[in-house]
């Protein structure tokens, strides 16, 4: 049969079965593990930020314990997106070049721009503007460093006058506004950054930056579930069930849309079978079997649907521990069926020749940059950054005026 | 709305055409020149990249599998050992179908064992069950709409007005964005100087009125190399095209590249 994968290739490494382009024959993929965990984080930023969007734009109250906490977490998060990038150049001292002399029809360079616009315009101005009254007067009762790092993030801006503080609300309102799209933008443009590889079968995919999006807004809302209950446990408080089965509900919704669209990539795929096609099918059969089949449908799609929807059909009659349980569990399957998902993405793009005739093998090392050791370390930095910053700005010893009901902030506008 | 012609307003027309024709070569030259001081290249200084454009045909009936032009751009370019290559030849090996089989042809066989450098292993089969055997060389394929450099955040990678698509290695930041956008594999990630590096055309050679390494080197020429813009009737790239159809890899891509081949089969991808 023509065009079968053969192997004729003298004293070829057994990572490599049939024929790959010379240059595609090297010991690791180009873009390793680094880069599996740049849109996972990225994504759960949006998320995240999507998931506090909710309580200031869509007035979601029943959300409004999480809104500060989804807001840190989006931070934690955007502080280390770009570190997996920044590790993985040849040249990380020349990073600043994409900043400076951007190409723009790159989609990394936009990245670039899109990031610091998030970063800078939204998310850090949308949580000043939440947090800036709290500040005040956080700062003339706490003494010492502490006292002095919540004096530093007023920025000398101590107004408390009844109109300030409706401005502050009104800015933040628009920002959370603005930050939507931004962040949709975010995600969406690391989609587009596989997606536009029209090289690529298994990327160059117009669906490639919406799939990105919705899995990003799921993984941030699961992201949002985990980071609650973890909290709420460690600080030994009831969960609020009326909050957490909202986000189960958001979550599920989330999901459903997610599922459907990358079913119909899917089937969209598989119905124009173009060329290339016969390696997807390898990819999903052989070389990406467990981490797609098992990974990302089973634990990070099927299950949690199962459980998410159950408990849409029967919450009163489900006990709160046992929903408690599961809705933890959904979240956390959903956590790993997303980081399956970004894997299958990147890794699973570099695991067949350019030329169709061949596939790549690829082992995950303990060791090394592209390591899962260093994996491990990124993975965890914003967690790490999350706590100090829960510890400052979610103290349970400092009073705090928490983020006004919505409803009083369209009352201003 | 009725349109009136007068001869005013027609002799402003192409006085205006005329002026945009002058400014649009200005802007090139301009480019030009801005590019040679900021960009490191490997042309001389006198070099002009706007009065040249360099084009690669390939004869694959012609080629014999010898890998010279891989060991010459090996040695020209100082290219890194081991799986890093600027051009490289592929075999391509078509059987006959099996007795009785419905299909027009065998199994395509594929291999270039160290780019060809070395040359190619005997095959494991009889020549009686071959039906096409061929050599296809391999290198950037000079694309007009270049994936690799509409994907470079930096710019570093860079399409010459002289159609060369070149890299300015003190610029590159070794993303490794350019090597998954190029359709053709032509791209690695050099070890040596972590920066991505590809087929230049020899460009510190053919700046000079030197033909690239490849080309100066192969025994069977079946690789023509020239300029168009100032190529006479006569030359080896107007007789190539006079004398064979060409095609392009991968055309469904849309890149347009300016690597042109006679003689490809279908499989070739």
């Amino acid at each position: 049969m023509t065009g079968e994968i053969t192997n004729l290739v003298a004293g070829v490494m057994p990572r490599f079965e049939g024929y790959v382009y010379p240059n595609e024959a090297i010991p690791h993929p180009l873009w390793g593990f680094l880069i599996v965990l740049y849109p996972y984080i990225t994504g759960l930023v949006a998320g995240a930020f999507i998931m506090a969007s909710l309580v200031r734009v869509f007035k979601v109250q029943a959300l409004e314990p999480v809104y500060r906490l989804a807001l840190l977490t989006a931070l934690s998060f955007l502080l280390c997106a770009t570190l997996p990038l920044l590790f993985h150049l040849g040249h990380p001292e020349r990073c600043y070049e994409i900043m400076m002399t951007p190409h723009f029809t790159s989609p990394m360079a936009m990245f670039g721009f899109v990031y610091a616009w998030y970063l800078m315009a939204v998310l850090l101005l949308e949580l000043w503007f939440d947090y800036r009254h709290d500040l005040v007067r956080w700062a003339k009762v706490t003494p010492g460093f502490r006292g002095f790092i919540y004096r530093a993030f007023t920025v000398g801006v101590t107004d408390e006058s009844p109109k300030a503080l409706a401005l502050d609300e009104k800015l933040g309102w628009i920002l959370s506004i603005v930050g939507i799209p931004s962040a949709f933008l975010l995600h969406g443009y690391v989609g587009f950054i596989f997606g536009s590889i029209k090289a690529n079968p298994w990327w160059g995919n117009v669906l490639m930056p919406i799939i990105f999006i919705l899995s990003a807004v799921v993984s941030g809302i699961a992201l949002c579930v985990f980071v609650y209950m973890v909290l709420t446990w460690t600080r030994r408080h009831t969960v609020d069930m009326r909050c957490l089965d909202t986000m189960a509900m958001f979550l599920f919704y989330a999901l459903v849309v997610d599922a459907t669209v990358e079913g119909l990539d899917w089937l969209h795929r598989g119905f124009a079978a173009e060329e290339g096609f016969s390696m997807m099918q390898i990819m999903i059969r052989e070389k990406l079997f467990y981490t797609l089949n098992l990974g990302q449908v089973a634990i990070g799609t099927l299950l949690p649907l199962l459980l998410l929807g159950s408990l849409q059909l029967l919450r009163r009659r489900v006990p709160e521990p046992v929903r408690r349980r599961m809705i933890f569990g959904s979240a956390a399957m959903i956590l790993v069926g997303v980081l399956a998902m970004r894997w299958n993405v990147v890794i699973g793009g570099q695991l067949f020749s350019k030329s169709l005739r061949g596939v790549m093998g690829y082992k995950l090392e303990f060791a090394g940059v592209e390591g899962w050791f260093m994996g491990l370390i990124l993975l965890s930095l914003p967690f790490i950054i999350l706590t100090v910053l829960v510890k400052l700005f979610l103290s349970e010893r400092l009073p705090s005026g928490g983020h006004t009901p919505p409803h009083s902030v369209t009352s201003d506008i | 709305m009725k349109t009136q012609f007068t001869r005013r307003g027609a002799l402003t027309r192409l006085g205006g055409v005329i002026a945009g024709l002058f400014t649009l070569s200005a802007a090139r030259a301009a480019r030009a020149a801005v590019q040679k001081v900021l960009v490191s290249s490997g042309a001389p200084k006198d070099y002009d990249p706007t009065k040249h454009k360099w084009l690669m045909c390939i004869d694959v009936n012609k080629c014999i599998g010898c890998g010279l032009c891989v060991e010459a751009c090996k040695k020209e370019n100082a290219v890194p050992e081991g799986p890093y290559f600027r051009t490289w030849i592929e075999r391509y090996v078509i059987l006959k179908p099996e007795p009785g089989s419905d299909q027009t042809r065998g199994e395509t066989l594929v291999d270039s064992p160290n780019g060809g450098m070395h040359g190619f292993p005997e095959l494991p089969f009889p020549n009686g069950r071959i039906e096409h055997s061929f050599f296809v060389p391999k290198l950037c394929n000079l694309c007009k709409f270049s994936p690799c450099v509409q994907v470079c955040p930096v710019g570093a990678s860079f399409d010459s007005p002289d159609g060369a698509v070149l890299v300015d290695p003190k610029y590159c930041i070794g993303c490794g964005f350019c090597i998954q956008a190029c359709p053709y594999g032509c791209r690695f990630l050099s070890p040596v100087t972590h920066t991505a590096e590809k087929c230049t055309l020899c460009y510190h050679r053919i700046t000079r009125g030197l033909k690239p390494a490849c080309v100066e080197i192969c025994p069977a020429q079946a690789r023509i190399f020239g300029d168009l813009k100032n190529a006479g009737p006569d030359d080896p790239i107007r007789k190539f095209y006079e004398n064979n159809r060409v095609q392009v890899l991968k055309p469904h891509l849309g890149t347009e590249p300016r690597v042109l081949y006679a003689g490809l089969d279908k499989e070739v991808r």
